[in-house]
């Protein structure tokens, strides 16, 4: 059998188009991601009060961000599959670092400081995780077996809880939901999770149980947001205002009044979306949906042409994690689900998250550019 | 050829591929799924319940601050301010704008002498308020700490001094029951007045004109719509429509004659009243004693209000407006030609007074003042020396119940309508007002005492100078009232018209009864006899004496004798000049006696000054 690397762009003719091909740069997602990169600059630009300094500080982020993509992109799937391992345990180890002498902020711990920078390890874990999964199933992996699903929960839990200890009630559920994505793509069967869906929800009063009370009340104003508008349920309202306010059209670019006036909190981190929907109403959040939609699908495509079961479960599952940030945080500003820490994702301003889904964006990529060609 | 392991291999290979393609469609239409509800739920917001949320938004956004008007101003008929507002001062600091707050307050101590206390106030009122906003620090600043302040005003950064209109009363005393005065708006009246036009004014009238024609003097409030942030902060003026002054009110009053009325009334507690007959607008009204109205403005102290509220002299209660006294003789010219005109009797019929009055088959003395009696007596007589019995005799022929319609007409017993809040309307019985009200049939002797202005009868001076200058204009009736004509903020006037009412009477009776009246000052009978002396023009007048408290059968009143409070109250209603009546004065003097030589003197006073004044004199 001749094994060679298939890459479907060497045959394109552009110039462009063959220096992404030599990069091992996907194209159609490098376009998706870069269009959602540009509309994030518009939006941060008239949600921070254009504030220039600021959007530059985010332009050298996703700069570096894209770089890591590419160095990712270019990197053969082989390597991760080898370092999932090691990358996993480092990744805990640095969680339960951060739980013993991490810095505080916002009321919890999660960042390290390593002195030049602050590096969050929860971060990292959200790729190594679903990466260890993959990694586990790959070899023990098929049909899927008790002893098999026991390990791959154990190994979900245990950043899981970690994360939520500190607490960081977004992180953890989004590394809960990329391990499960991959025991889906796994074949789970559905009784299982049936079953498992009905022993969580009847879990629900144990973990109100375990609940800080910053979140208890982000639930409880989540139900009923109109409590408390000048408390806990202010986000809500005003995020609601703003969006509604927005209409169909929208009131034209850095037209928001909610954002410019200070009404609507976090209105350039968690709560841009808001700042987005006022500005360019439904039709433009739809064209942001539809942009989003696009991206999953090319992604879900690169997945399914995986060519290995280490990929195919990795790729289906990054896949599936940035829907959940994208369906999180949107849900949480539209008011239909509580508020937890998600940003927007490439929309958002900040750092890590950023890094992160860029990072998992150039294992897509590398996923699928370093296929290797079967002879018919 | 594939090893069997290899076929097992690649048949595993081949479920695992068809489980994988599974879950990708799985999971792609549960995406698109839960995308499409994000989107039904943006379609909710943006489209269903856009309306709701923008008007939110705007209602965030847009805060609408009120601009209270300026208080109209009122003056007297000759222009002179009778109410203003002047400029108070107030130190104010917005926190946010000084750089060192501590140091700031303790330069200020030092320059200002603020005591302590106002520090701490200063600091407990800060920490309510937003760091932008000024929170006073000395409120009512004289004109000595401005100057001080000002100097160094360039030391002191985000410390300012703020001016605001205060009413103030030129007159104080001289105006207090009919100009009133404004004060601090309670809870009651704040739940009665409309909240968009008093938001941001403190005072309202509370008494007077200043209460009567609140509305008008208030103004209409302006308003500024301001874009603001979620602190608070103003950020942009969007819209600002200008308040408008409140109306400039000039009253028909007099200023240096009510000065004069009220220095006449010296000593005594009592009041006086001067109509205009030609317009009804009343020149002066005086009640005695009076209080500071600039006392109440800021919120007059507990002790100086209990002072005047206790006080045995009632300086709150206007005299003029609310008292309501027996019109004792005053009421005679009135009865008089009541009987006239009923014919019950005519101008020369005759009835002896031998000193006092008995109903038939009656023991007891209606008794006249004069002990001996005034012998023969006829109307003009009657009028004149102010004979009871005469009037005794009329009582009875005519009946309380004409008497009382026919008095009516002259407004006794009802509100005169003036422009002024809480009138009273004094009392004349009637027949059916006592077997409503006491529960008891008519007696002839209660119709004996009505008739000179005794019993159950009550007027007000105001009703008494009202009447008076109504009989002055022949019937016709004068209404009175303070505002003359109102000046609005777009400069048009508008003037207090009189409504035209007449009462008909036989002028010849008129004729008559006036003589009369000019008789009890100008003929040597004449019971205010002492005022013919020194001027040239005639005066028409009835003197009054009301009895506070009743003397006894064949008991003699002595006025040395008994207590000064139960001292008969001296009245007078007169016009003048007679043949031309220009003015209408009544005056009560309580406890002061005989009216002819206590308030006789005082109406004269007040109406040889106006007609000097206003060069009415010439043709006599």
């Amino acid at each position: 059998m001749k094994i060679e690397t298939r890459n479907e762009h060497f045959q394109s003719s552009s110039i462009i188009g063959k220096i992404l091909a030599k990069l091992h740069i996907d194209t159609l997602l490098f376009v998706g991601l870069g269009l959602v990169c540009a509309l994030s600059f518009l939006i941060l630009y008239s949600a921070s009060n254009q504030d220039m300094a600021l959007l530059s500080r985010q332009v050298i982020r996703i700069g570096f961000a894209f770089c890591l993509m590419t160095a990712l992109a270019y990197i053969n799937p082989d390597q991760f599959k080898r370092y999932s391992v090691g990358l996993y345990i480092l990744g805990v180890l640095l969680l339960i670092a951060v739980l013993i002498m991490g810095d505080v902020g916002k009321g919890a711990q999660r960042w390290l400081n390593l002195g030049f920078f602050k590096f969050q390890p929860s971060e990292m874990i959200k790729i190594t995780t679903p990466m260890m999964i993959s990694w586990y199933l790959s070899k023990h992996g098929f049909p899927l077996k008790l002893k098999q699903l026991v390990i791959a929960g154990i190994l979900i839990c245990m950043p899981t809880l970690l994360i939520a200890k500190q607490p960081d009630l977004g992180t953890s559920l989004l590394v809960a939901s990329s391990g499960a994505a991959v025991l889906f793509f796994a074949g789970l069967s559905w009784r299982f999770m049936l079953i498992t869906g009905i022993v969580l929800t009847s879990l629900t009063p144990v973990l109100w149980h375990f609940m800080h009370d910053y979140q208890r009340g982000r639930v409880l104003t989540f139900l009923n947001p109109e409590a408390d508008p000048m408390g806990s349920g202010y986000h809500i309202i005003q995020s609601k205002i703003a969006i509604g306010s927005g209409g169909i059209y929208g009131k034209g670019w850095l037209g928001s009044t909610q954002s410019k006036l200070d009404y609507l909190p976090e209105s350039s981190t968690d709560f841009i979306f808001a700042v987005f929907a006022e500005e360019f109403g439904l039709i433009g959040s739809f064209v942001l949906l539809i942009l989003y939609l696009l991206i999953i699908v090319r992604c879900l495509y690169i997945a399914l042409e995986a060519q290995d079961t280490y990929s195919r479960l990795l790729a289906g599952s990054l896949t599936f994690t940035f829907f959940v940030y994208i369906f999180v945080n949107i849900g949480m500003v539209i008011g239909i689900l509580p508020v937890v820490g998600v940003p927007l994702p490439l929309v958002s301003y900040g750092g890590t998250s950023m890094v992160t889904l860029l990072a998992s964006f150039g294992i897509l990529m590398s996923i699928h550019t370093h296929r290797k060609f079967l002879p018919h | 050829m594939p090893s069997p392991h290899n076929i097992f291999t690649l048949k595993d290979t081949l479920t695992e591929n068809r489980i994988f393609l599974s879950r990708i469609v799985v999971i792609f239409s549960f995406i698109v799924f839960l995308m499409l509800v994000l989107i039904s739920r943006l379609i909710y917001l943006q489209i269903v319940g856009h309306e709701h949320y923008a008007s939110l938004a705007t209602r965030n956004r847009i805060k609408i601050s009120s601009i209270p008007p300026t208080r109209g101003i009122i003056y007297d008929r000759n222009g002179r301010i009778l109410a203003d507002n002047l400029p108070s001062y107030s130190l104010e600091i917005i926190p946010e704008q000084v750089p060192d707050l501590d140091d700031t307050l303790k330069r200020l101590q030092v320059l200002l002498e603020i005591p302590d206390k106002k520090i701490a106030e200063f600091h407990k009122q800060r920490k309510r308020r937003k760091r932008f906003i000024n929170t006073p620090l000395l409120l009512r600043l004289t004109e000595e700490e401005v100057a001080n302040f000002a100097v160094m005003r360039p030391f002191f950064p985000g410390v300012d001094i703020h001016a605001r209109l205060v009413r103030r009363y030129p007159y104080s005393f001289l105006t207090a029951h009919v100009v009133g005065y404004v004060g601090r708006i309670n809870e009651k009246e704040l739940k009665k007045l409309p909240p968009a036009e008093y938001r941001g004014t403190y005072h309202i009238g509370k008494n007077g004109i200043e209460k009567s024609y609140e509305t008008l003097l208030h103004g209409k409030a302006g308003y500024k719509e301001v874009e603001t942030n979620a602190q608070g902060r103003d950020v942009n003026v969007l819209n600002v429509v200008e308040p408008e002054s409140g109306t400039k009110l000039y009253l028909s009053l007099d200023i240096d004659l009510q000065k004069t009325a009220y220095k006449t009334l010296e000593g005594y507690n009592g009041a006086l009243v001067a109509i205009d007959i030609d317009t009804g607008g009343v020149l002066a009204m005086v009640s005695r004693p009076s209080y500071n109205p600039n006392s109440f403005i800021y919120g007059i102290s507990n002790k100086e209000y209990a002072a005047l509220r206790d006080s045995t002299d009632r300086p709150l209660f206007d005299r003029a407006l609310r008292g309501q006294y027996p019109p004792g003789s005053t009421v005679k010219p009135f009865i008089g030609l009541a009987g006239l005109e009923h014919d019950i009797m005519n101008f020369q019929s005759k009835v002896y007074c031998s000193g006092y009055y008995q109903l038939p088959n009656h023991k007891h003395k209606f008794r006249d003042w004069k002990r001996w009696g005034h012998g023969s007596t006829d109307l003009n007589k009657a009028i004149t020396e102010s004979c009871d019995v005469y009037f005794y005799n009329l009582a009875v022929l005519m009946g309380i119940d004409k008497m009382h319609d026919f008095m009516t007409k002259f407004g006794f017993g009802e509100k005169t309508g003036i422009d002024l809040d809480g009138e009273k309307p004094g009392l004349f019985p009637s027949q059916a007002w006592k077997n409503k009200v006491k529960k008891q049939p008519w007696y002839p002797g209660n119709s004996i005492i009505t008739a000179i202005g005794q019993g159950f009868t009550l007027a007000t001076p105001l009703q008494l100078a009202r009447a008076t200058a109504t009989l002055a204009n022949r019937g016709q009736i004068v209404t009175p009232h303070l505002v003359d004509r109102i000046v609005y903020a777009n400069h048009t006037t508008s003037k207090i018209q009189q409504p035209k009412k007449i009462i008909n009477l036989k002028p010849q009776n008129v004729d008559n009864v006036i003589n009369s009246m000019i008789n009890v000052v100008h003929s040597s009978s004449g019971t205010a006899k002492r005022l013919a002396k020194g001027i040239k023009y005639k005066i028409a007048g009835k003197t009054g004496t009301a009895q506070v408290f009743t003397v006894k059968q064949n008991a003699r009143y002595n006025e040395d004798a008994i207590d000064y409070k139960l001292r008969d109250h001296a009245l007078f209603v007169s016009f003048a000049p007679a043949d031309k009546p220009k003015i209408a004065v009544a005056v009560i003097v309580e406890n002061g006696g005989h009216g002819g030589s206590v308030a006789a003197p005082m109406a004269a006073k007040v109406m040889q000054q106006f007609l000097e004044d206003n060069n009415l004199l010439d043709e006599n």
